[in-house]
């Protein structure tokens, strides 16, 4: 074995055959980067056999060099062409293992953030607003307390109009020793009709989305607050056809192409003729069929001229529906305290677009 | 709501023989007839007539005696071995029947009212093969002390024959729900009418002056009745129509006849006597409200006069009224001075017929709808006949109706009219309107010509004049019937021709709308509001407004908070919860709490919603005339009476914000994710929004609430830790917090045009950490504000991109009464690379500012 002090002779050529023999097997047996590290010093390193004869050369003759130089340097050019070769071996072996080891479970639960949700009644009031802005209608919106006139005598409900009775109205009492202050919660968004007409420019057509008030006690199927979309269009040469073509459209988009209307005679003080609307409601329980889905009418020529426009030039539809009861009608909502006890546990199955 | 027998309609109008109450109602439907409900046969299965044979009495141990009877029930016999028909063996405790009487039996597999099924059962020792039925036992009435023998109720019928048919148990009736305007659908005569619109059925109207009715009667004589009404609603007088007939030596005792009980059950009346069915049943068929009077109890005149100051009357119902200046009455006696009733609602207990009455005085009256109304409102009493003439009736009935009611009497009671008919009559023919012959066209949207219209108007009973005028003027007379006082304008004729000529023909077309300018910049900032929040993991929820003054003082409010000036509701449904909220956390608390108690307990509710905060004096809303439009001032009254309600957005924090799991514990909701909603809603609105702390507030904690304002100074709302005090009241975790703003104030102070966009610069950010040791009791957004401040005023120019607080520290390295708060500055100029120079300048400027403001010094 050549040592620094009886350095290996770079004329030796099996000695430099054998010394890089000798390298190239500790590198070939290098485990791991570290291990290469190691035979790499040990093998090219200043005090390493090849390096020491590579340093011999200058001692040599002139005519000695040329084949001196080419036996050690092919051998140190093969030695440092293997270590990079074994390299690059042991570092992809090296990483692949890594990555398997950093392997983690992606299954794991990842809802570090609270997760919220809308209430699917205000989510479907914004769609039934959406369907109309998409025909050109406006939104409109009104006060909850409403006074008795909005609510009632503006809509040709007379203060002794036996449908004034058929409402059940919250009446606001009077404060001590003060007169009625003639204000109800709305019985219906309709008050919203006399408010624009009286405020808005000829003609219009706004939809109403809003909270109403009765007197009914909760249980299954009622609520004493609820929710409606009124619509309202006052133009002229408006007729039924618009009322019923506009409802039609409402129903397809709000519960398919195979969704219609059917009009049946009825009455509202405000809307002459009035009729009620009932929907061909195909994903009903137990097979299509129609059930109620709100009241309509003609604009009654009294409403148009409380509000000072000339039945004879305009004329109008108008028409309500309960939101609460489309959204149990198309969502499968069995019972009406769900939808009004602010149980989150029911707004977060509307996560997903209603 | 009415109720229609189906046979008992079919004596006004043809009808098919396999009519039923479900085709009964698809054909009401189409003009206006909604069905309310279909009430099925009160009686299903064998009830069939039977001929006792054989009645043997067995005394019982228990001191009863029951009756073991065979009874031949024809058909419906036994077959016996050798194939001969047998009676049926039936145990019946009842004594009142002998062998050979015709009864009612109720066979194994028939249904009696209740529901009870009748089936074989061995009692007493007998197989007893069926029941035989008592008046009670088929819902006929309340007789229960014997069976029902059928010679005495006036039925003869072989044995076998179905009994049901016989008492009208087998059939179906119709409830119908009949709106304000069709008060002549009160009757089989009105609903008739409708029944042949919707079919083209021949109708019979039977409410017409008949011949033969009341003809030949004396027409002066007769039982005097005057109209005095001396203060009518509207201008309208209270009665305007009163006819009166007596009939004189009824039979007390006899009963109306079984098929009149039976139809007055059908409809859901109870008969009573003779006299009561018998005006019951004639308003059922026609109409006409009636009273029967007991003729020996009357100390006529009858007055129809209002009420005196102090009066009272003991109603039929046994109830000791006191009468209001407006209710019209029935009066008789010296100066009219005695009441008999409250004209058109209830009679009186004092002149009522009884079982003594054989002379009776019969009213048939019209009364104006709005007095009925009112009296019926005020006295709580919507009797039948105040129904009736609150929607409107005919008053061209009462002489049929009591010619109708006479004739029955006469025929069941027996006795014998008096040749005399008494008929104040002040009624006004009905209206004649002039429909332009367009206008039904015009609305319905289908071209119908005056032929068209005129024959749908005559149908209802219009007399439809010649055409005058041309083309567009075109107008036709039409005098509307007197059943139908609803029609008063041309419009209402037009709805009239639209239900007739079908609502199903009326084509769909969209209308051609303007094109509109889609939702407001307001009502899109809502739903950003609603969207923002939820993404910040807030579930939406809403509740009702309803509150009580206790929900207020749970949380802790001062007893002048002007959150407790609150609207009363008159009749609210609760009257714990009377009150209208102010606040919407309020109600929001509420439902957290039923989260809670429903096992959520880590929460982060909102909800948006309008409050209604009136103000210390609210001026009553002014209710003017509907006729034209108001003027402006009162319309502003009218508008300026409707209390403040501004929408608000409140919600509630308890338990964790971040959930546990396998990273980790979670972290524990603070007053900081409650604090932090408000500023998301600012920055959402891009309202710039200053914060300070509130040590007053209720219901938060005094140390722990943050106050926001707009840089108007308008108040938006609190957000915070709630006061212990009122966590514990609530039952909420520890530490619950909340937040409530006025979403309205942030709405407004919302910037009106678009956000300005600044350059985003590409060139290198330089870092700089400052920590400023100022006094403990300064807020650190005033710091932070100096900071801003400071750095906008450096001689670099205003080159802050951001300024972060990242640490806060007290303790010993600061002094006591000292904190430390250090900041991230990241700086960035527009147009070059920052040089050494100027970020030191900055560093300087911002250091010298939070000196100047509060005497901070660069921590060491």
């Amino acid at each position: 074995m050549p040592t620094p002090d009886t350095p290996l002779s770079p004329l030796d050529a099996e000695g430099v055959e054998r010394a890089l023999a000798d390298a190239l097997a500790a590198v070939a047996a290098a485990g791991d980067l570290d291990a290469l590290k190691a035979a790499r010093l040990a093998h090219t390193g200043e005090r390493s056999p090849l390096a020491l004869a590579n340093r011999a050369i200058g001692g040599l003759a002139p005519a000695e060099k040329g084949l001196a130089g080419k036996t050690v340097g092919q051998a140190r050019g093969r030695l440092n062409a293997a270590v990079a070769a074994r390299e690059e071996v042991l570092a992809a072996e090296r990483d692949a293992r890594v990555l398997v080891e950093e392997r983690v479970d992606v299954t794991l639960p990842s809802d570090r953030a609270a997760r919220g949700a809308r209430h699917p009644l205000t989510v479907l009031q914004e769609r039934v607003a959406d369907v109309f802005v998409a025909m050109g209608w406006e939104i409109a919106e009104g006060p909850e307390v409403e006074a008795e006139w909005f609510n009632f005598d503006a809509l040709n409900f007379g203060p002794d109009h036996p449908a004034r009775q058929m409402q059940d109205t919250f009446y606001v009492a009077p404060a001590d020793g003060q007169p009625d202050p003639h204000l109800v919660l709305r019985t219906h968004t309709s008050p919203v009709q006399a408010r624009t007409l009286l405020e808005r420019d000829l003609p219009v057509y706004i939809a109403c989305p809003g909270r109403v008030f009765r007197t009914d006690e909760l249980d299954a199927t009622h609520t004493p607050v609820f929710h409606q979309v009124e619509g309202l269009a006052v133009d002229k040469g408006l007729t039924m056809a618009h009322l019923k073509g506009t409802l039609d459209h409402f129903a397809k988009a709000m519960f398919g192409p195979d969704a219609r209307t059917r009009l049946r005679p009825s009455f509202f003080p405000f809307t002459e003729p009035s009729a009620e609307m009932d929907l061909w409601f195909p994903q009903k329980k137990g097979g299509p069929g129609w059930i109620e889905w709100g009241g309509c009418g003609m604009v009654n020529p009294n409403v148009l001229r409380a509000a000072g426009i000339d039945p004879d030039e305009y004329s109008g539809f108008a028409f309500g529906m309960g939101i609460d009861r489309t959204l149990m009608l198309r969502n499968e909502i069995a019972d009406m305290h769900d939808m009004v006890e602010g149980d989150v546990r029911f707004s977060t199955q509307f996560r997903a677009v209603i | 709501m009415p109720r229609i027998p189906l046979t008992w309609l079919a004596e006004h109008v043809e009808t098919p023989a396999d009519l039923t109450a479900e085709t009964l109602a698809e054909a009401l439907v189409r003009v206006g007839l909604e069905e309310e409900a279909v009430h099925p046969a009160a009686v299903t299965g064998p009830l069939v007539v039977g001929r006792v044979v054989e009645r043997v009495p067995e005394p019982q141990k228990n001191g009863k005696t029951i009756n073991w009877c065979q009874v031949d029930v024809g058909d419906h016999n036994g077959t016996a071995e050798d194939g001969t028909r047998t009676p049926r063996g039936i145990v019946c405790g009842a004594q009142n029947f002998e062998v050979g009487d015709h009864v009612v039996v109720a066979l194994p597999g028939t249904v009696l009212p209740g529901p009870f099924a009748i089936a074989s059962r061995k009692t007493y020792g007998h197989v007893s093969d069926g029941m035989i039925c008592s008046s009670r036992e088929l819902g006929l009435g309340d007789d229960h002390d014997g069976i029902i023998v059928l010679a005495q109720i006036g039925i003869d019928a072989a044995p076998g024959t179905d009994a049901r048919a016989l008492l009208g148990l087998g059939e179906e009736v119709l409830e119908i729900n009949v709106t304000p305007d069709r008060g002549y659908c009160f009757a089989m005569r009105g609903v008739a009418r409708e029944y042949a619109h919707a079919t083209g059925a021949v109708f019979t109207d039977r409410g017409l002056p008949r011949a033969g009715a009341d003809e030949g009667l004396a027409t002066s004589g007769g039982f005097p009745v005057e109209l005095r009404d001396d203060a009518p609603i509207h201008g309208v007088p209270g009665a305007d129509r009163f006819v009166a007939r007596v009939v004189r030596g009824i039979d007390a005792s006899a009963p109306s006849p079984s098929w009149m009980q039976q139809r007055l059950t059908q409809a859901g009346m109870r008969p009573i006597s003779l006299a009561v069915d018998v005006t019951n049943y004639v308003m059922l068929d026609l109409g006409q409200p009636l009273h029967a009077y007991d003729l020996a109890t009357l100390q006529g005149p009858v007055v129809v006069r209002r009420a005196r100051a102090g009066e009272r009357l003991t109603t039929l119902d046994g109830v000791d009224r006191a009468l209001d200046a407006e209710d019209l009455l029935i009066t008789d006696g010296p100066d009219a001075g005695r009441v008999l009733g409250l004209a058109g609602v209830m009679g009186g207990a004092e002149t009522e017929v009884s079982a003594t009455t054989t002379d009776v005085l019969v009213e048939a009256a019209h009364f104006d709808p709005v007095t009925v109304a009112r009296t019926a409102r005020r006295h709580k009493l919507p009797s039948e006949a105040a129904k009736r003439f609150e929607r409107g009736v005919d008053p061209q009935l009462p002489r049929v109706a009591a010619a109708r009611v006479v004739e029955l009497l006469v025929e069941h009671g027996g006795g014998t009219p008096d040749p005399v008919l008494t008929d104040v009559d002040a009624t006004t023919p009905p209206p004649v309107l002039r429909l332009p012959v367009a206008l039904p066209s015009r609305l319905i949207g289908l071209d119908l010509d005056v032929a068209t219209i005129s024959g749908y108007l005559r149908q209802i009973g219009c007399t439809v004049g010649e055409v005058a005028g041309s083309g567009a003027d075109a107008v036709v007379a039409v005098t509307v019937p007197t059943w139908r006082p609803d029609l008063t304008e041309p419009v209402t004729l037009v709805e009239e021709v639209a239900r007739l000529h079908g609502y199903d023909a009326i084509p769909s077309v969209v209308p051609a709308s303007p094109v509109g300018l889609g939702l407001t910049p307001s009502q899109r900032r809502r739903r950003r509001v609603a969207d923002a929040l939820v993404g910040a993991g807030w579930v939406e929820t809403w509740s009702y407004p309803f509150v009580s003054t206790a929900q207020l003082d749970a949380l802790a409010l001062p007893a002048d908070d002007a959150r407790r000036r609150m609207l009363r509701l008159a009749n609210p449904l609760s009257e714990e919860q009377p009150y209208l909220r102010s606040s919407l956390l309020v109600t929001v608390l509420d439902t957290a709490r039923r989260n809670i108690g429903r096992g959520v307990g880590d929460l982060a509710l909102f909800e948006v919603s309008a409050v209604t905060q009136p103000g210390p004096a609210l001026a009553p809303a002014p209710v003017p005339p509907v006729a034209a439009r108001p003027s402006e001032d009162v319309l502003d009254a009218i508008r300026a009476a409707v209390p403040h309600q501004p929408r608000q957005v409140a919600g509630v924090l308890t338990g964790l914000r971040e959930p546990a799991g396998w990273w980790g514990s979670g972290r524990v909701a603070d007053h900081a994710d409650a604090v932090d909603a408000v500023r998301l809603l600012g920055e959402i609105l891009g309202v710039d929004l200053r914060v300070e702390a509130d040590s007053e507030r209720m219901p938060w904690h005094p140390g722990r609430c943050a106050r926001f304002t707009t840089a108007d100074g308008a108040l938006v709302g609190y957000a915070g830790e709630l006061h212990p005090k009122v966590v514990t009241a609530l039952g909420l975790p520890a530490r619950a917090c909340a937040f409530e703003v006025d979403l309205d104030v942030l709405l407004t102070a919302a910037p009106r045009g678009e956000v300005v966009a600044r350059e985003v610069s590409t060139f290198p950010v330089a870092k700089e950490d400052v920590a400023l040791v100022v006094p403990s009791d300064v807020a650190a957004a005033d710091v932070l504000d100096a900071v801003r401040t400071g750095a906008a005023g450096s001689p670099a120019g205003d080159v802050l991109e951001s300024a972060r607080l990242f640490d806060v520290y007290t303790g010993e390295q600061v002094g006591e009464g000292r904190q430390s708060l250090a900041f991230a500055l990241r700086l960035r100029a527009p147009d070059r690379t920052l040089t050494a120079e100027e970020t030191a300048a900055v560093r300087a400027s911002v250091v010298a500012e939070a000196e100047r403001r509060f005497g901070a010094t660069l921590r060491a």
